[in-house]
């Protein structure tokens, strides 16, 4: 499990909470989101910009 | 006023008072603005007081830009975080919200209860139109936060404009793919306003929906479920609308068209003139480079910008979407225009004095300098452009 945060506006995305609104259950990982995900706070920064925070 | 000061290390003492802090205020007195026509009306019983308003903002706004010229101050980023908690600022746009409820209504009251001509008639409806305008940059300042309250009330303030989806297709839409080709809220070198409305209008509405309808279909839900955030909003509209059609008669229908598409013309002339031209480079992947603070035009001006919560910052606003209204900074060497929104919708309104305006300043800007390859023109219009530009404008020298 880990966290990924975007390097814009910190949103924060958690393998273990998920991001309900968004559509991603709990325990969906950051690698399973899709290629074309985007920063759903700011929407500025794509899956391949988020930093990793290994837990 | 109130200073703000931390202390830095490395910088010292740093201390910061906002000069437009108490500008903002107001915000909170537009309404009476809006509300001035009726008001002189009632006074002096002639109609040609209904334009005050329009006349005030439009010509009024434009002048004090004119006159108070631009402010280009920044507050220092170790002091960011203690403008942004502060919650003067974070009342202000909340507390708008209500008012163009309030707004809409007694303007309606009025125009459904008076014997006045069609064209007193249209003056209210465009005041009316005038005012919702702005209850979509609140929306649009409120919408781009981070907090439950503030996205419930940009949906909710959507409500009056009938344009509902507004924050799902602006920040899920148009933020991502601002300054591309496929952004049909980003106008096009050669495009007029007229033909950018009929591209970003119904444009925006679908992109909008298609975003909704991922989202729930994520969440297995049906697009109609009442989860979705575009249709809660339209359905505000469609209680508040109806209602003044039940309780002022069939004059509302004429009078909402004109309110609803007015306050729709006031959002698309500002995208119309936030990213004229503008373009991203393309990755080798196919991606856009990150949108950068030269990918918007900005202006400074103290007036429109004091009416617009800064939105005229857009350089930076749309550089970093969620920074509040009271944080976004201005930059050396940006694309800048040369007078507030309020002017520039005026010149926009006039596509050859637009281009006359805009174009060269377009090419001439530092990252283009005359390189058509880097602006973002309307396919259309792209044969002339470069028949008339490609020789008369030095070209990026390359190695």
């Amino acid at each position: 499990m880990s966290i990924h945060v975007c390097p814009d506006c910190g949103y924060a995305y958690d393998d273990a909470l998920g991001d309900r609104r968004e559509g991603y259950p709990p325990g969906t990982r950051f690698e399973q989101l899709p290629n074309d995900f985007v920063c759903p706070d700011c929407a500025v920064r794509a899956k391949a910009d988020f930093v990793c925070h290994d837990q | 006023m109130k200073t703000f000061a931390t202390t830095n290390p490395e910088k010292g003492q740093i201390v910061y008072r906002d000069r437009k802090r108490f500008l903002w205020i107001s915000a909170l007195f537009f309404p009476l603005g809006a509300l001035t026509g009726v008001g002189l009306y009632s006074f002096t019983g002639r109609e040609w007081s209904l334009v005050v308003p329009l006349v005030l903002f439009y010509g009024g706004t434009a002048l004090l830009d004119w006159l108070l010229g631009e402010d280009t101050s920044n507050p220092p980023e170790e002091l960011v975080s203690q403008l942004e908690d502060d919650k003067f600022y974070r009342w202000l746009p909340i507390l708008t919200v209500p008012m163009h409820f309030v707004v809409l209504i007694l303007i309606a009251w009025f125009a459904g209860t008076h014997d006045v001509s069609w064209a007193g008639m249209l003056a209210l409806a465009l005041t009316a139109g005038l005012y919702s305008g702005l209850g979509i940059n609140t929306a649009h300042e409120l919408g781009h936060k981070k907090s439950d309250l503030e996205r419930r009330l940009a949906r909710i303030v959507s409500a009056v404009p009938a344009y509902g989806h507004f924050c799902v297709e602006h920040n899920r839409g148009h933020h991502r793919h601002v300054a591309t080709p496929a952004d049909p809220a980003s106008s096009r070198m050669g495009e007029n306003i007229y033909k950018f409305a009929c591209r970003e209008i119904p444009g925006a509405f679908r992109r909008g929906w298609i975003a909704e309808k991922e989202r729930l279909t994520r969440q297995r839900k049906s697009v109609w479920h009442y989860e979705n955030e575009i249709l809660q909003s339209y359905a505000l509209t469609a209680v508040l609308q109806i209602s003044l059609v039940a309780v002022f008669g069939w004059v509302m229908v004429p009078f909402l068209a004109v309110h609803n598409f007015f306050a729709w013309w006031q959002l698309t002339s500002a995208n119309y003139i936030e990213h004229y031209g503008l373009l991203r480079r393309q990755n080798a992947n196919g991606t856009f480079e990150h949108c950068q603070p030269y990918h918007s035009w900005n202006a400074n001006h103290v007036a429109s910008n004091v009416v617009l919560f800064h939105l005229e910052r857009h350089s930076d606003h749309h550089a970093h979407p969620t920074r509040r209204y009271q944080t976004l900074r201005s930059f050396p060497d940006l694309p800048s225009l040369p007078n507030g929104y309020m002017g520039m919708y005026f010149v926009a309104l006039l596509p050859m004095l637009w281009y006359r305006v805009m174009d060269r300043r377009l090419l001439s800007l530092p990252h283009i300098n005359g390189d058509l390859s880097l602006v973002n023109i309307d396919p259309a219009r792209r044969a002339a452009i470069e028949a008339r530009y490609s020789k008369s404008l030095p070209r990026a020298v390359t190695a």
